[in-house]
């Protein structure tokens, strides 16, 4: 019920939106939840376990009920909470968990057989078969029992991430967080205030009270407007600081355009990452239930969102409404409703000497010990002095009491502190460091002590931060005493429920005790309290109290559950934001990336970079045609390959020299000055790193290659050596990757086509390395090979490398060659063994490839003292050979070895395989394996079994060079 | 011979604009890394700069790049070779150029550094995204230098970043 | 969480990759198994103090030696690795923190 002329919404803007198929209206600056009120809704949700009929309780984001699906398009929202969810136009929600509909809802038969649905039902009821669990039980249970459903399509909405800076993040803006932002401000530090609610004020935009003698209205909006004119200050609406990280980093989700869509590009969250100096806790205090029968009908509500939703949203929940309180703050509910010509029935007061002054019945000493009403509350029963009574009555305010909103303070492993005058836990002093709680978050109940806490708490902040705080006056406000009687159970029959959302009972918790989960943290997960998506925000502490009870240990004993972040739900998507298909790495393109694609090569991921597979010709019908066709196109006459991705690495200084020697395994001091060797590099544990080719272009100049999977690892090894182990010599290093485009040229038309495009002919002996020019650009060219083939390598810089790279393709076509992909590039190495990471997979040593010879005996190295270990080298180990299936049979890479009549079992495993490919070359697959003993093996005839695949295929064991051994093409 | 034809790290790739922003790629003649070698001395031909700042020069500028380190946008002194490891790092990055009102803003989506209190003659080794970046406070905004192979990725990060902001701005 | 680089100033923890304990700031000595071993595989597991290696990466390429509260998670002290130690592998004498403490 709408009540003309209250609240904070704009009647000039009336929004239309849909709920469960209904059109309804509302006005801007109308959540979803008091929208429905106004409206006369109040069932809106079905209960997660027992499918009770269930309203909205709060109006805040700890609303257990409310829980509603919002869609968009073919978009769907679960578990939005009404209260949070402000309408908008065209806004469509839909209750949830309930079927065929939220009014007749089928296994509403749940609460029927509630009396054996208790705490661990499942986990004592579903033991038997065990197989049943995964394949009936579970599907069946979720089924009945749940939130929300996902939409099932992926989420292309947009997400954001953002970092943020400030002297003192101010979380909370009612009363104690305003008051922190003005003083923090005035004094000029970078404050950001941030508020999870739509508007600022918090507390104060539901009270009707004054402030310095004006209404609080005018003092917020007096206060938001200096805020606003401080270039210094930032203020963070609908942004909920979500969890607090070590250094002063702060998590936060911002709701952007939840509240206002229609603009693609407009990102639905934003997750902000606050690095903040000092912080202000002022996040508040949420009102509590109280555990009486039957206390979970729609119209049972918070008694203080009734006060909010009356002066926020100008709305009333009914029109018969009584209080059940243990504590004066709730009075001051009663007379705003009956202010407002609300009929109050009844004040039930717990306490025996409550006060009995109010304009309307008041019943201290008094308890509710039962409610009526299916879909909506009915009736309550009283229990008083005088007997019991029944009240007719459609909507019940509560509250047992104030908890403060703390839960940040317990993120870096706080624990709070029970206080019995509060009957409330409060926030540990420093349990945050640099984080100062304000206000009714350390249990200070009044405006005026708010304020005041506030203007305290933002001096300690500037203090810590070495800034003078300014003379500040604390505005006069409403300064009403605190008082509560603890209540957190009623005696009566009947169901008492402490956590809504999860379904979770007074008797479930004492159940939990009996056997044996009497640790909160056990009692947690036998009954699920306190799990559910507001992570019981409202019944956390109820629930303690009562296995306190019922354990007889006291409150402060029990303590409370851990708190994690984050304080409210998130969304995975805004966490990632951004992270989303191909924006989940950066995308990293050769310069020859366009002139591949137009060639129609397929791009496949090589880390972070793509690379061609193949470059397809008229009539190839599948890949290995492509690629049988380009490895004989290097064999026979010339292919142009991109290998710009290989890691370079720019070595400088008088030792230089040494420095290689040291990093690599075998020497590189004695390389002359326009050569490059082949290295491998070796890790401190004595496994091998790492392999490839260092020129020296320069006595103290040496340019490193490294592979392109492990371009990263090896730089920043280089400059931990560096670094760590020779700070003080003579040696720089820097990576050039990118600053060079590098193009293979094989074959034994190589030559011939360098020839043509060099601006002077160059003869390099292979291995040797020297600058020339190519149109007067100049260029480096290496004469290296990882074909077997005769083969250069030219790089030049970067912004030349297309034009080259479509340069070289051209020539080499005219020679009856052209470009080659990755495909037929891994053919031409495995024909001639070398090696790729597929081999040196990080548990492999020198010994293992065959390479132990290159571990110079005469000087030291990283990793040499490791690589000495008994058992990296030996008969015992897996060492690398070259497998040829016996007769025209398929290989795959992953298969293992046996040897021949051996069972193909783990016990007797000899080996796998790390690469094959069928050679065009040899006519047949080839393979590079690691075998046990497999040098002492060659001849032998092994199993070789991919049980993956369903393969068992006779191998011949021989070295894993397979094709021109001596090396007489490479040489020309 | 050959013919060859020099393309930027984002040829083909016009400016944008959004929310009064403009990004725009930008390119340099010449950058090269400066090592000064143990024990030299380079004073006489550099102003070296001190950590996260930029030294301005007559055709150019040096920004820190590390300890010992730095990129010498522009022409290289005569006989600097002789006291420092250099490398021609001109291709080597893509620059990308992001100006107007608001540009911190804009960036906060990506940098995890406060850009608001950076101000002219700073900058910064740092992330964009998930690439590593220098940042450099330039006038009316930033420039941003990527590994030239991520510049697209580069480009559709702070785009994406900018449109985002923009939204928010429209209503 | 935040590390402060000595060179380039408060950084997010996302610019840093991790190592190790500062162990890996030795080297063993040949033949000499023990300190093989102990040098690949045995790590104080301290409640406090730990000396550990992050490498500024996305930074100014800094190795960093961090003393960092495995409790608290405060960060005390952080050093640059080349001004941490002597050259060539000797960087006897420093003394593990936290071990036997």
């Amino acid at each position: 019920m709408r009540i003309d002329g209250k609240g904070r919404i704009d009647r000039a803007a009336p929004v239309r939106f849909r709920f469960d198929g209904v059109e309804y209206g509302g006005f801007r600056g109308d959540t979803l939840a008091s929208a429905l009120i106004a409206n006369g809704v109040a069932l809106v949700a079905r209960s997660f376990k027992y499918h009770r009929p269930r309203g909205v309780v709060t109006a805040g984001s700890e609303e257990p009920n409310a829980l509603v699906e919002v869609i968009e398009g073919l978009q769907r929202t679960p578990n939005v909470r009404a209260t949070v969810q402000e309408i908008h136009e065209g806004l469509v929600a839909r209750s949830q968990n309930r079927w065929p509909s939220l009014r007749w809802d089928l296994l509403s038969v749940n609460d029927l057989a509630a009396p054996v649905l208790s705490a661990g039902f499942y986990y004592k009821t579903f033991m038997w078969p065990r197989a049943f669990w995964e394949r009936l039980y579970e599907p069946a249970i979720r089924r009945a029992a749940g939130l929300g459903s996902l939409s099932q399509r992926g989420d292309d909405a947009i997400y954001e991430t953002a970092f943020a800076f400030c002297d003192v993040l101010v979380i909370g803006a009612g009363p104690a967080g305003l008051m922190a932002a003005l003083v923090a401000g005035r004094a000029g530090a970078r404050v950001i205030l941030a508020d999870e609610q739509a508007e600022m004020g918090g507390a104060l935009l539901a009270d009707v009270g004054e402030i310095d003698g004006a209404p609080v209205s005018a003092w917020v909006a007096s206060a938001l407007a200096e805020l606003g004119a401080m270039p210094n200050v930032r203020m963070m609406v609908r942004t909920t600081v979500t969890g607090v990280y070590d250094g002063g980093t702060y998590s936060a989700l911002e709701r952007v355009g939840l509240h206002r869509p229609g603009d693609a590009d407009l990102p639905r969250e934003c997750f902000w990452r606050i690095v903040a100096g000092q912080a202000v806790l002022a996040a508040g205090a949420l009102e509590r239930g109280i555990a009486f029968p039957d206390n979970d009908r729609p119209g049972i509500m918070s008694a203080h969102a009734l006060r909010v939703y009356l002066h926020r949203y100008g709305v009333v929940p009914g029109e018969r409404i009584a209080i059940f309180a243990n504590n004066d703050g709730a009075r001051q509910v009663a007379r705003d409703l009956m202010a407002e010509g609300v009929t109050l029935v009844a004040i039930i007061d717990t306490r025996p000497d409550a006060p009995t002054a109010e304009n309307c019945p008041v019943y201290p000493g008094a308890s509710v010990t039962g409610t009526r009403g299916r879909r909506a509350l009915r009736e309550i029963t009283l229990r008083h002095a005088r007997g019991e009574e029944r009240i007719a009555v459609d909507c019940l305010g509560v509250s047992g009491g104030w908890n403060p909103t703390l839960h940040l303070t317990g993120h870096l492993n706080g624990r709070p502190l029970w206080d019995e005058g509060l009957a409330a836990f409060l926030p540990a002093k420093d349990a945050v460091p640099g984080m100062h709680p304000a206000g009714a978050a350390t249990g200070l109940f009044s405006t005026a002590g708010c304020l005041a806490d506030g203007a305290r708490v933002a001096g300690l902040a500037l203090g810590a931060l070495g800034r003078d705080g300014p003379e500040t006056e604390v505005p006069v406000a409403e300064d009403a005493d605190y008082r509560i009687a603890p209540v957190w159970e009623v005696a009566g029959k009947g169901r008492k429920w402490l956590d809504l959302a999860n379904d979770v009972t007074t008797k479930d918790v004492r159940l939990a005790a009996q056997e044996n989960f009497v640790s909160v943290e056990h009692m947690k997960r036998y009954t699920t309290q306190g799990m559910a998506p507001d992570q019981g925000k409202s019944s956390n502490v109820a629930a303690l109290a009562v296995l306190a009870d019922a354990t007889g240990r006291g409150i402060a004993a029990t303590g409370t559950t851990t708190f994690r972040p984050p304080f409210s739900p998130t969304s995975i998507a805004a966490m990632g934001a951004g992270g989303r298909g191909t924006g989940f790495a950066p995308q990293r393109f050769t310069t020859s990336h366009a002139a591949s694609v137009a060639r129609g090569a397929p791009m496949v991921e090589a880390g972070l970079w793509y690379r061609p597979s193949y470059f397809p010709r008229p009539g190839e019908a599948t890949w290995r045609e492509a690629c049988d066709r380009e490895v004989r196109m290097v064999r026979g006459s010339v292919g142009v390959c991109d290998v710009s991705t290989l890691g370079k690495i720019d070595i400088q200084g008088a030792d230089a020299a040494r420095f290689l020697d040291l990093v690599y395994a075998n020497t590189f001091s004695s390389l002359p000055v326009g050569r490059v060797r082949y290295g491998i590099m070796l890790r401190g544990d004595g496994h091998v790193m790492d392999d490839g080719t260092t020129a020296r272009l320069g006595a103290a100049h040496y340019l490193m290659t490294t592979t392109t999977a492990a371009a990263g690892e090896v730089m920043r090894h280089l400059d931990f050596v560096r670094q760590a182990y020779c700070a003080d010599w003579d040696v720089r290093a820097i990576s050039v990757t990118e600053a060079w485009a590098q193009v293979a040229v094989a074959g034994p038309m190589a030559k011939t086509l360098l020839d043509s495009l060099l601006d002077a002919q160059v003869d390099l002996a292979f291995m040797a390395c020297g600058s020339v020019r190519l149109s007067g650009v100049a260029a480096r060219l290496f004469r290296i090979s990882f074909s077997g083939e005769q083969g250069y390598e030219i790089a030049v810089p970067a912004r030349y490398g297309e034009s080259l790279f479509r340069d070289l393709v051209a020539r080499a076509e005219t020679l009856g060659g052209g470009a080659y992909g990755m495909e037929a590039l891994n053919v031409l190495r495995i024909e001639k063994g070398f090696l790729t990471h597929a081999e040196i997979h990080g548990r492999i040593t020198a010994f293992d490839i065959g390479m132990a010879g290159m571990v110079s005996g005469k000087k030291d190295c990283i990793g040499k003292p490791a690589s000495q270990r008994p058992g990296l080298s030996g008969p015992e180990r897996e060492q690398l050979v070259g497998l040829r299936p016996v007769g025209d049979a398929v290989i795959t890479a992953g298969a293992h070895l046996f040897s021949r009549g051996e069972a193909s079992v783990r016990v007797n495993d000899q080996g796998y395989v790390t690469s094959v490919c069928y050679s065009p070359t040899l006519g047949g697959y080839l393979g590079l394996a690691f075998l046990r003993d497999g040098r002492a093996r060659m001849g032998e005839e092994v199993r070789l079994v991919d049980h993956l695949r369903g393969l068992d295929v006779a191998c011949r064991v021989c070295d894993p060079v397979f094709f021109d051994k001596e090396g007489i093409r490479v040489r020309g | 011979m050959a013919d060859l034809i020099a393309r930027t790290a984002l040829a083909g790739q016009g400016p944008v604009t959004w929310g009064g922003l403009t990004l725009r790629e930008v390119t340099w003649d010449r950058i090269t890394s400066v090592a000064p070698f143990r024990g030299a001395d380079v004073g006489a031909l550099l102003d070296w700069p001190a950590p996260n700042r930029v030294v301005a020069r007559d055709g150019g500028r040096i920004v820190w790049t590390g300890p010992g380190q730095a990129f010498l946008f522009g022409p290289v002194p005569e006989g600097l070779a002789d006291h420092a490891a250099l490398t021609d790092q001109s291709d080597g990055w893509a620059g990308l150029a992001l100006e107007g009102k608001g540009a911190a803003e804009v960036l906060a989506r990506l940098v995890p550094l406060d850009l608001d209190t950076m101000g002219p003659g700073e900058a910064s080794r740092t992330l964009l995204g998930h690439m590593n970046a220098l940042i450099i406070r330039v006038g009316t905004g930033f420039e941003a230098l990527v590994f030239r192979s991520m510049a697209r990725t580069a480009w559709h990060d702070i785009e994406a970043a900018m449109r985002g902001v923009a939204a928010r701005q429209r209503r | 969480m935040r590390i402060t680089c000595p060179f380039c100033g408060p950084r997010d923890r996302r610019e840093f990759i991790y190592m190790g304990a500062e162990d890996y700031l030795t080297r063993p000595s040949e033949g000499d198994w023990a300190s093989i071993d102990d040098h690949l595989h045995l790590r104080d597991n301290p409640a406090g103090a730990l000396r550990e290696l992050w490498y500024h990466e996305a930074g100014c390429a800094a190795w960093l030696r961090v003393t960092r509260d495995t409790v608290s998670h405060v960060i005390s002290d952080v050093v640059a690795v080349a001004d941490a130690g002597a050259s060539g592998g000797d960087i006897s004498g420093q003394k593990k923190p936290g071990g036997g403490a």
